[in-house]
């Protein structure tokens, strides 16, 4: 059905992930990822702690350079895109990080307005009115003129999705947006994804953890584990699947225990890598 | 063979670092005037807050630390002086070391206490709380957001507080001047114009703008290397302040070198 859906809202997709490889130094983070998402689609990234999900939406945004394969969204590469055609690209794509980023020394009408004054020409009474509207939609109305330091963990998710929402961006992305909130406030946050995915049909790209969260969003989701995508699908079908690994991850399984004392002994004293890390 | 190794790296190292710091200024002055260019509005109002914080806020402070360098200047150049009967040069001594070496110098350290290490601080906290990055991602430079700004304010400031550095060092000769060496207030300002010429307090100045933007450059350049985890914004901000104050020392000897070996051609 969550196919269909982004099929529906464009059938170009919004951004296409081929062979993506990403590495810091000498460690490859990213073996060769490949995934589209689709126009209008809620794609959610899953992956536990190290997996390298983080590290691939830095990448969608532009903050890591690819070490191989290529991006494109909107259909132009990142690697060739000029500085004008980033200038753009950024302009169109809204970025909610998972400390929330704010600028502490601006209120959080400031905040959101930033973007507004520095690459439109509106003049200052249209853009309060634009900052007070954004605000609304995450309901946070009549905090413009608090500092971010003054704000809760949930109001500060809050306005950072306002500010990434200020140009009307065609892509939202969100790093862990229930990270870190109480059950109650991490709720609250799901409910502002799915109403502004109803509302402004935007391309939204989720990376969690968070299984509840996760399957409540999501049209499609990946599952990344080491580097790797293991799987790809609609909630459903991720349920549905008898993948170990995804299993593992689905059912909260932890690691095994290292079974064999030899294997045990070897790990402590270095003598033979283990297989698993 | 292990330490030409060790000696190498260090050297690329430090050029690197050199060259960080150069690049960081070309495209600081590349961001300041591209927003002349293109009638955008330069960034006047952080600019202000800035020239505030670095400038304004600084003037007790440096008015008392130059007053007593001056006190001491004339404390111990009158030592020597009085011995070959000359102590009614104690003036001159105090106006030409003041104003051409000792206001600039003591200028860029307290400068450096106060806000290099404040705009490490600062750049290193928004690169550990992904503000950086989320400048990026709003498709607004961080240089020119951030860097061009502070190097506004520095650039005005630093010679403004020079100058009034040097005032407050002379002052503090006078001070030993009158009480103790035979003139009035009215005689000893008198000594220090004959003694100054306009050259003494415009190499000065050069150095002080100079500083300013090393200062300027390191202290941003520090901020934005931070890495992960709060520990390393005090690694970024010790690493401004002892790196500032080398270089500015560098940077006064490369001067006086050519102000002196220009000046005897």
């Amino acid at each position: 059905m969550s196919e269909q859906e982004g099929k529906q809202a464009g059938a170009a997709p919004a951004i296409e992930v081929r062979d993506l490889r990403v590495a810091y130094g000498e460690r490859e983070i990213l073996h060769g990822v490949s995934f589209d998402v689709m126009a209008g689609e809620t794609m959610v990234i899953l992956g536990g702690s190290g997996s390298g999900k983080s590290t691939l939406l830095r990448t969608l945004a532009g903050l890591e350079q690819p070490s191989g394969g290529e991006i494109r969204i909107r259909g132009k590469n990142l690697q060739t895109l000029s500085r004008e055609g980033w200038h753009e690209l950024r302009t169109r794509m809204g970025i909610s990080f998972q400390s929330g980023a704010l600028f502490g020394s601006m209120t959080v009408g400031e905040n959101v307005a930033l973007p507004l004054h520095e690459h439109t020409r509106l003049d200052p009474s249209t853009i309060d009115i634009i900052v007070r509207l954004k605000l609304e939609q995450v309901g946070l109305s009549g905090y413009e003129d608090y500092l971010p330091a003054q704000l809760s963990g949930g109001m500060k998710k809050r306005a950072a999705v306002a500010r990434a929402m200020a140009m009307d961006p065609e892509i939202l992305m969100f790093d862990e947006p229930s990270a870190g909130l109480d059950p109650i406030i991490a709720a609250g946050i799901d409910e502002l994804l799915l109403k502004l995915k109803q509302a402004f049909k935007m391309t939204i790209v989720v990376v969690t953890h968070e299984l509840a969260s996760a399957f409540l969003i999501a049209d499609r989701m990946i599952l990344v584990d080491k580097g790797n995508i293991v799987a790809v699908g609609t909630p459903a079908e991720m349920k549905a699947s008898t993948q170990p690994r995804v299993r593992q991850f689905l059912d909260r399984v932890p690691e095994p225990e290292m079974e064999q004392e030899l294997d045990y002994l070897q790990m402590l004293t270095g003598q033979i890598v283990p297989l698993r890390q | 063979m292990g330490m030409t190794r060790t000696i190498g790296a260090a050297t690329i190292d430090s050029l690197a670092y050199l060259g960080g710091l150069t690049r960081l200024a070309g495209s600081t002055t590349r961001a300041m005037f591209g927003e002349i260019f293109r009638e955008r509005r330069l960034p006047f109002r952080r600019a202000i807050h800035q020239g505030m914080a670095v400038g304004v806020d600084a003037i007790p402070i440096l008015s008392l630390i130059s007053f007593f360098v001056g006190l001491i200047l004339a404390l111990q150049g009158a030592y020597e002086l009085r011995r070959l009967g000359a102590l009614q040069f104690v003036a001159d001594a105090v106006a030409i070391s003041v104003t051409r070496e000792l206001g600039p110098l003591m200028t860029a350290i307290l400068v450096i206490g106060r806000s290099g290490s404040a705009f490490a601080a600062e750049l290193g906290t928004m690169k550990v709380n992904e503000e950086i990055d989320a400048l990026e991602t709003m498709a607004l430079d961080p240089v020119r957001f951030l860097v061009v700004p502070k190097f506004l304010a520095m650039l005005i400031m630093m010679p403004c507080l020079t100058i009034w550095a040097d005032a407050m060092g002379i002052l503090g000769g006078a001070l030993f001047g009158v009480t103790s060496a035979g003139f009035t207030l009215g005689t000893y300002m008198h000594a220090t114009m004959d003694a100054l010429v306009l050259h003494d307090i415009a190499t000065g100045l050069i150095k002080a703008a100079m500083f300013g933007l090393v200062i300027t450059m390191v202290g941003c350049q520090e901020g934005f290397r931070t890495g992960l985890g709060s520990e390393e914004v005090g690694k970024s901000t010790t690493s401004a302040v002892v790196t500032s104050i080398f270089l500015v020392i560098l940077v006064d000897l490369v001067f006086t070198a050519l102000f002196y070996f220009g000046s005897a051609r």
